[in-house]
C-alpha cells in the first residue's frame, strides 16, 4: 500500500442496491412456521391411522370430496388470473375472477360443512368418538380455519374493490394474499392424500 | 426537517407523567419495545428467581418443612416455565428489537406494528401463567398455578388427572408468548434481509444479526410443534378429543416427541443468541477482529440444523429401540463439533489481543469456561447407557442450568454492561459490575458444582425433601449457599441498574470504542436512529470511519 500514504483511500462504489421486498419474506417466513405447524398436525394423524379402538373407521365414512377438491384448487388460477389483471390495470377483469375465487372458496367450505353434517349426524363420529374422529376433525377443520381466514381476507378486498379503492399499486399486497392462498392450496393436496388416500 | 423532529422529541419529555406512559403503550419504535421486553423479562426473572431461591431454601437441609409439597411443585412448575417463556425469550428477542435495525443500519424493523402486537401478546400471555395462582381454581377448587412441570408430560395433564384450570392458564400462557415470538422472529428475518444499509451485503453483517436470522428460523420451524401440541392438548380437555388420553388407544410418548421436538431447539434458540454477544463483546474487549466470521456462521447453522435432529435424547430412558437410541445419541455428539469449532475461535480472538477486562469481558471469560463445561456434561449425557443412569436427577439439573445459568444468564449480564451505555446514554457503574460479577460466579459455582455429583450419588430432581445419612446435606447445603448468593449479586445488578439511570457516568455516543453501526449514533439513540442513512464498505464500518488510512474493506 505504498500509495496509500500518498493519497486518500476512496471507498468503492456500490453500483446498485436492491434489496428483496419485505411483503414477500414476510409471507414467506409466514408460510414456513404454518408449515411447520401442520405437519406436526399431520404427522399425529399419520400416527393415529389404524390405532381407533371403536368404530365408525375412515374406509366406512369416507368419501374423497373429489368436487371439493376441483374447486379449491381452480380458485388458485383464478385468483392468478385476477392479480395478472390487476397488474395490467384491468380492475374490473380482477373483481371479476376476485369473485370467482371467493365463490369457489365458499363452495369448498359448504362442501365441508356438508360432509361434517352428514359424519356427525348419520355416521355419528365427533371428535370425542374415537382417534379417527380426534385427528380427523382436527387437521381437516384446521385446514378449513385457514379457508375461512383467507375468505375474510379476500372478501375485505372485494369489498374494497366495490367501493373503488383498489387499483394497480395494491397489485403486490393482493399478489402476497395469493401467496397465503396458494399455500392454504397446497396444505389441501397433502391433507388430501394423508386423509383420503393414505388413510382410508 | 430534522429541527421538527428535535422539537417533538423535547415536546415528548416535556409531557406528563401519564402522557409519556401512554406514549410506551402505544408505541411501535423497535427500540422502546425491544426495552420493554428486556424489561419485563427482568422482572420475572426476578420472581422465578425467587421462586429458585425458596426450592433451594427447602432443600437446603434433609426433611424440611419450609415449603409444602404442593407448592414445591407449583414451584418448579412455574420456575421451569417463566424462565424459559418469560425471562429467556422476551430478554433474547428483547435484545435483538433494539440492536437489528441498529445494526444493519435501518430506522426500525420491517413490520414496526407486527413488533407491538407480537409485544403485547407476550405481556398479556404472561400475566396469564402467574394469573393462575389467583384464577387457577375454576369451579374445582382444586389447586392455583400448574404443577405439572415445564414439559408437562401426558396423561399427568389430561382432564383425570389435573383438574381445575391451572393446567389450562400453563397452556394458553405458553401458547399466546409463542406467537408472539414467532411475530417478532417474521420481524427479524425480514428486517435482515430486506432494510440492510446501502452496502450491506449479506457477508458484512455483524455476527449478532447473522445468528439473530438463525435462530428466527428456528423460532419458526420450532415453536409451532409445541403450538400444535398445545391445541391437541387443549382439545384433549375441553372437546374431549383423545390424542393423549392413553385409555382411549391415544399416546402418552406422542406428547413427548412433540414436547422435545421443540424443546432441544430451544435450548438453542436460547443460546445462539448469546453466542452472538460473545462474537461481538470479545473482539471489542480483545481489540481484534472476529477470528473466523464464516466459520463463525457456518457453525451456527450447522448448530441449528443438528440440533432439529437431536430431540430424543431426552428419551433415552422411555425405551426405544436401540437403532434410536444410536441415531440419537450420535446426532447429539455431533452438536459437539460445530460448538468446538466456535470455542476455538472466541479462543483465537482473544488470542495475541490486547485484552481490557472490563466487566463485559469478565462475563464473557466466564462464559466461555462454563458453557464449555456445560457442553462436556451434555456429551456425557448423550451417551444412552450413562443417561439411563442419570436422567431425571440432579446431574441434568446441574448440567442444563450451566448452559442455561453459566452460558446464557452470564452472556445477558455481559450484554447489558455492553449495550446499557447505548440504551440510556449512561455507563453502568464498574465497581458495583465487579461485585456483580465475582458474587454471581461464586454464588452459581457453589451452586451448581455440587450438584453434579448429588446426581451421581442418585438425588432425583423434582424431590421436596431428601433423607438424612445419604450422603446429600453437604453438597445440597452448598448449593442452597450459593442461590442466596447468587441472589444477592442480582440484587447489586438492580442497584446498579437503578444507581445509574440516575447518577451513572455519561456514556457518548461510542463508549467502548466498537465497530458496529449502533455506536454511530447517539446514546440514546434518536426515534429515527441515523439522520442519514448509513453507508457501509467493511463489517467493520466505525473502523473504517476512524482509520480512513487503513480501512478494513481493503482486505476483507
Amino acid at each position: 500500500m505504498a500509495t496509500a500514504a500518498v493519497s486518500p483511500i476512496v471507498p468503492p462504489v456500490h453500483a446498485q442496491w436492491n434489496l428483496p421486498r419485505r411483503g414477500r419474506a414476510g409471507i414467506l417466513a409466514l408460510i414456513l412456521t404454518e408449515t411447520a405447524f401442520f405437519s406436526i398436525f399431520v404427522a399425529a394423524y399419520v400416527f393415529y391411522i389404524g390405532k381407533s379402538l371403536s368404530p365408525p373407521y375412515p374406509r366406512d365414512v369416507l368419501s374423497p370430496p373429489i368436487v371439493n377438491t376441483i374447486c379449491l384448487l381452480s380458485s388458485s388460477i383464478t385468483i392468478v388470473l385476477a392479480v395478472r389483471a390487476l397488474r395490467a390495470g384491468h380492475t374490473r377483469v380482477f373483481g371479476l375472477w376476485w369473485l370467482v375465487t371467493f365463490m369457489l372458496g365458499l363452495e369448498f367450505l359448504a362442501g365441508t360443512a356438508a360432509e361434517w353434517y352428514g359424519l356427525i349426524y348419520h355416521d355419528h363420529l365427533t371428535i370425542s368418538t374415537n382417534l379417527f374422529g380426534t385427528t380427523f376433525y382436527s387437521l381437516v377443520g384446521l385446514h378449513a380455519m385457514h379457508v375461512t381466514i383467507g375468505l375474510i381476507m379476500i372478501l375485505v378486498v372485494m369489498l374494497l374493490t366495490a367501493g373503488g379503492h383498489l387499483s394497480r399499486r395494491y397489485a403486490e399486497h393482493t399478489e402476497m394474499l395469493s401467496w397465503y392462498w396458494h399455500f392454504v392450496d397446497a396444505v389441501w393436496v397433502v391433507v388430501f392424500t394423508t386423509v383420503y388416500v393414505i388413510g382410508r | 426537517m430534522e429541527q421538527e423532529i428535535a422539537l417533538s422529541a423535547r415536546e415528548q419529555a416535556e409531557l406528563p407523567l401519564l402522557g409519556r406512559l401512554h406514549e410506551w403503550v402505544v408505541t411501535v419504535d423497535h427500540k422502546r419495545l425491544g426495552l420493554m421486553y428486556i424489561g419485563g423479562g427482568l422482572l420475572f426473572f426476578v420472581v422465578a428467581g425467587l421462586q429458585a431461591v425458596m426450592m433451594r431454601l427447602q432443600l437446603a437441609v434433609p426433611d424440611n418443612h419450609l415449603v409444602p409439597p404442593q407448592v414445591f411443585n407449583r414451584f418448579l412448575t412455574m420456575h421451569g416455565t417463566a424462565m424459559v417463556f418469560l425471562v429467556g425469550m422476551p430478554i433474547l428477542t428483547g435484545y435483538f428489537n433494539y440492536l437489528v435495525p441498529l445494526m444493519v443500519g435501518a430506522r426500525d424493523l420491517a413490520f414496526p406494528r407486527l413488533n407491538s402486537f407480537g409485544f403485547w401478546l407476550w405481556f398479556f400471555g404472561a400475566l396469564l401463567l402467574y394469573f393462575s395462582y389467583i384464577g387457577g381454581d375454576g369451579l374445582y377448587g382444586a389447586g392455583s398455578a400448574p404443577d405439572v412441570g415445564w414439559f408437562a408430560y401426558a396423561p399427568l395433564t389430561e382432564r383425570a388427572f389435573s383438574r381445575g384450570n391451572s393446567t389450562d392458564y400453563w397452556i394458553l400462557s405458553i401458547f399466546l408468548t409463542s406467537v408472539g415470538s414467532t411475530a417478532t422472529a417474521v420481524n427479524i428475518i425480514t428486517t435482515a434481509f430486506c432494510m440492510r444499509c446501502r452496502g450491506m451485503t449479506l457477508g458484512k453483517m455483524p455476527v449478532v444479526v447473522w445468528l439473530a436470522v438463525v435462530v428466527a428460523f428456528m423460532m419458526l420451524l420450532a415453536l409451532p410443534p409445541l403450538s400444535a401440541a398445545q391445541v391437541m392438548l387443549l382439545l384433549d380437555r375441553f372437546a374431549g378429543a383423545h390424542f393423549f388420553d392413553t385409555q382411549a388407544g391415544g399416546s402418552a410418548l406422542l406428547w413427548q416427541h412433540f414436547f422435545w421436538i421443540f424443546g432441544h431447539p430451544e435450548v438453542y434458540i436460547l443460546v445462539i443468541p448469546v453466542f452472538g454477544f460473545a462474537s461481538e463483546i470479545i473482539p471489542v474487549f480483545s481489540r481484534k477482529v472476529i477470528f473466523g466470521y464464516q466459520v463463525m456462521v457456518a457453525a451456527s447453522i450447522a448448530i441449528a440444523f443438528i440440533s432439529m435432529g437431536v430431540w430424543a435424547h431426552h428419551m433415552f430412558a422411555v425405551g426405544m429401540t436401540p437403532a434410536g437410541n444410536a441415531f440419537f445419541a450420535t446426532s447429539t455428539m455431533l452438536v459437539a463439533v460445530p460448538t468446538g469449532i466456535k470455542i476455538f475461535n472466541w479462543i483465537g480472538t482473544i488470542w495475541g489481543g490486547k485484552i481490557r477486562l472490563r466487566v463485559p469481558m469478565l462475563f464473557s471469560l466466564a462464559f466461555l469456561f462454563q458453557f464449555m463445561i456445560a457442553g462436556l456434561t451434555g456429551i456425557m449425557l448423550a451417551v444412552a447407557p450413562f443417561d439411563w443412569q442419570l436422567t431425571d436427577t440432579y446431574f441434568v439439573v446441574a448440567h442444563f442450568h450451566y448452559v442455561l445459568i453459566g452460558a446464557i444468564v452470564f452472556m445477558i449480564f455481559a450484554a447489558s454492561y455492553y449495550w446499557f451505555p447505548k440504551a440510556t446514554g449512561r455507563m453502568l457503574n464498574e465497581r458495583l459490575g465487579q461485585v456483580h460479577f465475582w458474587l454471581f460466579l461464586i454464588g452459581f459455582h457453589l451452586t451448581f458444582d455440587p450438584l453434579h455429583f448429588a446426581g451421581i450419588h442418585g438425588m432425583p430432581r423434582r424431590i421436596y425433601t431428601y433423607q438424612p445419612g445419604r450422603g446429600l446435606e453437604g453438597l445440597n447445603l452448598i448449593a442452597s449457599i450459593g442461590a442466596v448468593i447468587q441472589a444477592l449479586a442480582v440484587l447489586v445488578f438492580v442497584i446498579n441498574v437503578v444507581y445509574s439511570l440516575a447518577w451513572g457516568e455519561e456514556a457518548g455516543p461510542d463508549p467502548w470504542d466498537a465497530w458496529t453501526l449502533e455506536w454511530s449514533t447517539a446514546s440514546p439513540p434518536p426515534e429515527y436512529n441515523f439522520a442519514v442513512e448509513p453507508e457501509v464498505y467493511s463489517r467493520r464500518p466505525l473502523w473504517d470511519l476512524k482509520h480512513p488510512d487503513d480501512p478494513d474493506w481493503l482486505y476483507e
